[in-house]
């Protein structure tokens, strides 16, 4: 049960680092595939991607011919696919953005760094409430509070994302304490940095709520839990004994342990953090990758939405993975799996 | 062997699911809320006083009028709405002067009632040049209520649609990959392991993207249900797999093999409907991930495009600054709905959940489950 024990033990330290590369591995293929899945979807959007450019008349015949041997257009599809490929794994090159003329993967990452930053504060709105809360409903099982929020969470679960951010922009719009929408006041470029940090947060705020209230009930639920399990173990019997009081009881002892099984919760949430982060975006003008995915696709620009969902993908992936290795890391019967 | 079955297992097993059932209060009222909810969606036409886009041009942002049965000198009447002028800045003033009686089942729009018959009775209205907008009116003066209505035929079916497709789709997969094993099983599981590896809402907008961005309303809904199929079976498919595989050395299904049944048969007769009660619990859980996938689309604009109306397209309309604070309406009307039918669904699953599953013991109330 203790979190650092088989990291000490080089045995230990060995199984994880097999594991850890087979796990590895197994997003390989799974990478090709994803990507191969956008390939076919680009393939099959309607239309020749360079035909909004080719009605263009600034664009000259002599650079669209390029543009058409860069992407390989003039080559059969596997061909098309190989390039797309090579290009993206090796020069991480996702194409060009039609409508923004800027390489894909400049304004990937932009939208993927907002998109991260708006995941971990949500991921800290979710565990900064969650873990409080669940102890208060483990620590008062069957009392008020429990009550109170196993109500609050059963029907917060109904509440859908796109309402609870549409219900906290009209919290901003009428009250004036937050403001509606994007990243930063007009006049960022002029703040001092302590300003410009507290522009951003003020502005990372409601989009923060939106995304982290999502896992909230069911996070609280399991720590609650998980709390619950530990508290009837034998050495907290021991410990009460002893003579400590109940804080000391919960939080020198109980907690430690209750909070390992949410620690690998952890990656799987971040990872759904990235998906619900696209409402949010699209309700509070967060420029990230859910907000480019949009505009990609009400401009026909294929390249980028493409791009975006392997990015996405990507880091989903890698919430799993992180979450699989820290299960590993908590739970040595894993790794011989 | 043919006399160890107890008299009428079936009929006793549904009987006792039905008492289980009726037990959880919470389950009671939510499927009670959905029998209402997709009522009102059938008789969408009849109960709404006016037609899906009929547009009032001197009404933008009409507030909800409401209903008076006490007029200004304090006697009682039949209920009945006031006249309202136009003040400055999209307000409305009442005109006590005008006065409206309710009628009911007045003649109103033209239109089919289940799609056959038709009519032109509405349940409620009042007499031009009134208006009467129970729920306010929205940005081209058109009756939220009526359009609050139109939008459920379109968002509490698609659940309907595509739970019928993506589930056909994955008992079938699932059925098929567990039975046979070797390269389909990998084949089928490695696609739903990738359909899974893509944030669901990115890989929403990326089918979007397969289909032209402007559609008549009837080939966006298709196309809505067809994108949320494709997502959709892959998480049902590998749960079924995995209770394929448990049942595949069954003696029922060695027998059905034995007798020379066709694999499919075996497979669509012998053993899916063996996974019929979890199929049936994740069907009615999983109905309101697809109208929200709906709502999604159409609050991002890329759904169904006004004039048709669905609640994601409603949503859409109040979401500026400027309609939030004035027209509060825009956003409630539509957003109770949407929050009662997830609701419904979800405490009519739970109850589904308890009363289907012989293990867990009856628990009176709910909430308790940790």
């Amino acid at each position: 049960m203790e979190l650092r024990r088989p990291v000490r033990q080089a045995p230990g330290a060995e199984e994880l680092r097999t594991y850890l590369l087979r796990r590895l591995l197994q997003t390989i293929p799974l990478l090709l595939g994803i990507s191969a899945l956008t390939f076919v979807l680009l393939q099959l959007a309607p239309g020749d991607f360079l035909a909004t450019m080719a009605e263009n008349p600034q664009v000259s015949p002599a650079a669209l011919e390029a543009m058409r041997h860069r992407f390989g257009l003039d080559q059969p599809w596997w061909a098309q696919y190989l390039l797309y490929l090579k290009n993206v794994f090796l020069h991480l090159d996702f194409g060009e953005s039609f409508s923004r003329h800027q390489p894909v993967f400049t304004v990937l990452r932009t939208g993927l760094a907002n998109t991260l930053l708006l995941a971990c504060a949500a991921a800290v709105v979710t565990w900064a409430l969650a873990i409080p809360l669940g102890v208060v409903a483990a620590v008062r099982q069957y009392g008020w509070p429990d009550r109170a929020l196993s109500f609050l969470a059963f029907f917060s679960l109904s509440v859908p994302e796109v309402l609870s951010g549409l219900l906290l922009l009209w919290l901003a719009a009428s009250t004036g304490w937050f403001p509606v929408g994007g990243m930063r006041h007009l006049d960022h470029d002029l703040f001092g940095p302590l300003q410009r940090l507290g522009d951003t947060l003020r502005h990372l705020v409601l989009p923060a709520l939106t995304v982290g209230l999502i896992p909230l009930a069911g996070r609280m639920r399991q720590m609650r839990s998980s709390l619950l399990d530990v508290l009837r173990l034998d050495y907290v019997t021991t410990a009460r004994a002893k003579g400590l009081s109940e804080s000391q009881v919960v939080v020198g002892h109980a907690l430690r342990n209750a909070l390992n099984p949410m620690i690998t919760l952890f990656g799987f949430t971040l990872g759904s953090l990235v998906s619900g982060s696209f409402v949010a975006e699209t309700i509070f003008s967060w420029p990230g990758l859910g907000s480019l995915t949009l505009e990609a696709l009400n401009t026909q620009d294929q390249y980028l939405v493409m791009g975006s969902v392997l990015m996405a993908s990507l880091v989903l992936i890698a919430g799993n993975l992180v979450a699989d290795v820290l299960l590993a890391v908590a739970d040595p019967r894993i790794r011989h799996a | 062997m043919s006399a160890v079955a107890p008299a009428n297992p079936p009929v006793s097993s549904w009987r006792d699911f039905w008492r289980q059932l009726r037990r959880s209060p919470l389950a009671v009222a939510g499927g009670a809320l959905l029998v209402a909810l997709y009522l009102l969606a059938l008789l969408a036409p009849f109960l709404a006083p006016y037609a899906e886009s009929d547009i009032d041009r001197h009404r933008f942002f009409h507030p909800p009028t409401p209903l008076h049965v006490v007029d200004a000198q304090g006697r009682w009447q039949a209920p009945f709405v006031y006249g309202t002028r136009a003040g400055r800045d999209q307000s409305y003033e009442r005109d006590a002067s005008q006065r409206y009686r309710l009628q009911l089942f007045p003649r109103g729009a033209r239109y089919r009632l289940f799609g056959l018959i038709p009519c032109d009775r509405h349940l409620f209205g009042v007499d031009r040049p009134g208006r009467i907008f129970l729920l306010g009116a929205d940005d081209t003066g058109r009756d939220v209520w009526t359009r609050l209505l139109y939008g459920s035929q379109v968002s509490l079916t698609v659940g309907l649609v595509g739970i019928a497709i993506s589930f056909s789709l994955g008992l079938l997969l699932g059925g098929v990959s567990g039975y046979f094993g070797g390269w389909v099983d990998t084949l089928i599981m490695r696609s739903t392991e990738l359909l899974l590896s893509i944030p669901g809402l990115y890989l929403i907008v990326a089918l979007r993207g397969v289909f032209p961005l402007t559609l008549p309303s009837q080939q966006t809904y298709l196309a809505i249900v067809a994108i949320l199929s494709f997502i959709g079976w892959a998480s049902l498919a590998r749960v079924i797999r995995g209770m394929v595989l448990s049942l595949r050395r069954a003696e029922f299904v060695l027998a059905a093999e034995a007798m020379g049944a066709s694999s499919l048969r075996i497979i669509v007769r012998h053993i899916l409907p063996n996974t019929l009660s979890f199929t049936i619990v994740a069907a009615t859980v999983a109905v309101p991930g697809y109208i929200l996938g709906e709502v999604f689309l159409s609050f991002l604009g890329v759904g169904v495009q006004p004039p048709a109306a669905s609640w994601g397209n409603m949503l859409n309309a109040a979401r500026s600054e400027r309609v939030l604070t004035s027209f509060p309406w825009m956003l409630l009307a539509p957003g109770l709905a949407i929050f009662l039918t997830v609701m419904a669904f979800n405490f009519f699953g739970d109850g589904l959940r308890d009363a289907l599953d012989p293990r867990k013991s009856p628990s009176p109330s709910g909430g308790g489950q940790a």
